[in-house]
């Protein structure tokens, strides 16, 4: 066995075991803690933003912001697809 | 990739028209029902891609140019973007509901709790849903036939 | 402890995804791993806002008896795993094109023989 696959292997074990751990530890399935803003987000939806999906009134409204990164990154990607396929097939 | 046989491009040919009308529903509907802009966005999309497989990517290509789908997204990149600062002009913020509430289209507010679907509410976000669906099947069908193209034009290795 | 199964399935598959990312020399196989995690991943937020018995948080023809809050899942989650999907898939489109990329050029995938190491 390398010196590099030694440290890989001490790695992997350290991040399997932290991981494991700490999904021990989680809040039990089902019953999570913290629950205001959601509460919040589903009693106002209807009547804030008329829409009767929760997920659309988060994701088009409440978070707009998030959907606009979204769409930036989609773009990026396929303006970088094409230019690395249109240099290639010259 | 030069096609599949005769029956891969007949069943290709009777099932794409379904795949679209489930994607633009799914798109139309969706802030009524699951689904969204991105989703059925998706759902186009694969459909473009399996009549991409049947028929090769040269034959498709020579249907629709790649050009033509960047053009396609940038119009719904635009589209949403023009929705968003209209949101600046006509009410407060960025990205603000100016719809809901009007006469105009789209602006009833359902009553709380479980409602009957009424497709004439929601404000801005069905128009939004639109151009984000747009945008995501010009992105990923362009995305996915550029790369079939570049993948069958050098055989030898 | 039974109730945190599905946080486990997330670690499992994390740690699936990370032992193809360490120990695979073949770039195809390192990609399949980066997917493997990003599924990790959105399974861990979905779980994450999940309410015991609740549904999906949708009001159109709503099952009778559902409470307003305390029925439904959370929206915010959801909305966000969205946006990591549409994410993954652009990130996958732009690895697979530099990796056909690299093929062509380097002749090999493998990651001993791309790069520094003559």
């Amino acid at each position: 066995m390398s010196k590099r696959n030694l440290f890989a292997l001490i790695f992997f074990v350290i991040m399997a075991v932290f991981l494991f751990i700490s999904s021990l530890m989680m809040h039990p399935f089902g019953n999570p803690e913290k629950t205001n803003m959601d509460d919040e987000i589903i009693e106002n939806a209807q009547i804030e933003t008329g829409t009767n999906n929760g997920v659309t009134s988060v994701v088009f409204d409440y978070r707009g912001f998030d959907t606009l990164g979204e769409a930036t990154i989609l773009f990026t990607a396929v303006a970088g697809v094409i230019m690395i396929f249109r240099r290639m097939n010259k | 990739m030069n096609g599949m046989s005769r029956i891969v491009k007949t069943i290709a040919s009777i099932t794409f028209p379904l795949v679209m009308i489930y994607g633009l529903y799914i798109i139309a509907h969706g802030h009524l029902t699951p689904g969204g802009g991105f989703q059925g966005g998706a759902v186009v999309a694969s459909g473009c891609a399996m009549i991409l497989i049947a028929y090769g990517s040269v034959w498709t290509l020579g249907k629709i140019k790649e050009k033509n789908l960047s053009i396609l997204e940038s119009v719904g990149a635009i589209c949403f973007i023009t929705l968003a600062i209209l949101g600046l002009g006509f009410g407060t913020v960025f990205f603000k509901n100016f719809l809901i509430g009007s006469e105009i289209i789209f602006g009833i507010i359902p009553s709380f709790g479980s409602t009957i679907s009424n497709i004439n509410t929601a404000g801005v976000i069905p128009l939004m849903n639109f151009a984000v669906g747009l945008k995501v099947i010009a992105g990923l069908f362009g995305i996915v036939l550029i790369m079939a193209y570049a993948s069958t034009r050098r055989d030898k290795y | 402890m039974i109730f945190n199964f599905p946080f486990i399935a997330v670690i499992a598959l994390i740690i699936i995804g990370l032992y193809a990312m360490v120990f695979r020399k073949n770039l195809i196989k390192m990609v399949i791993g980066i997917t493997i995690i990003q599924s990790g991943v959105n399974l861990f937020l979905i779980t994450l806002g999940y309410r015991e018995g609740s549904v999906a948080p949708i009001f159109t023809s709503l099952p009778s008896g559902t409470e307003i809050p305390q029925g439904m899942a959370f929206p915010v989650p959801q909305a966000l795993t969205l946006t990591s999907i549409v994410i993954g898939v652009a990130v996958l489109a732009l690895m697979l094109s530099l990796i056909i990329h690299i093929y062509r050029h380097y002749g090999t995938l493998d990651v001993r023989k791309i790069g520094g190491e003559k």
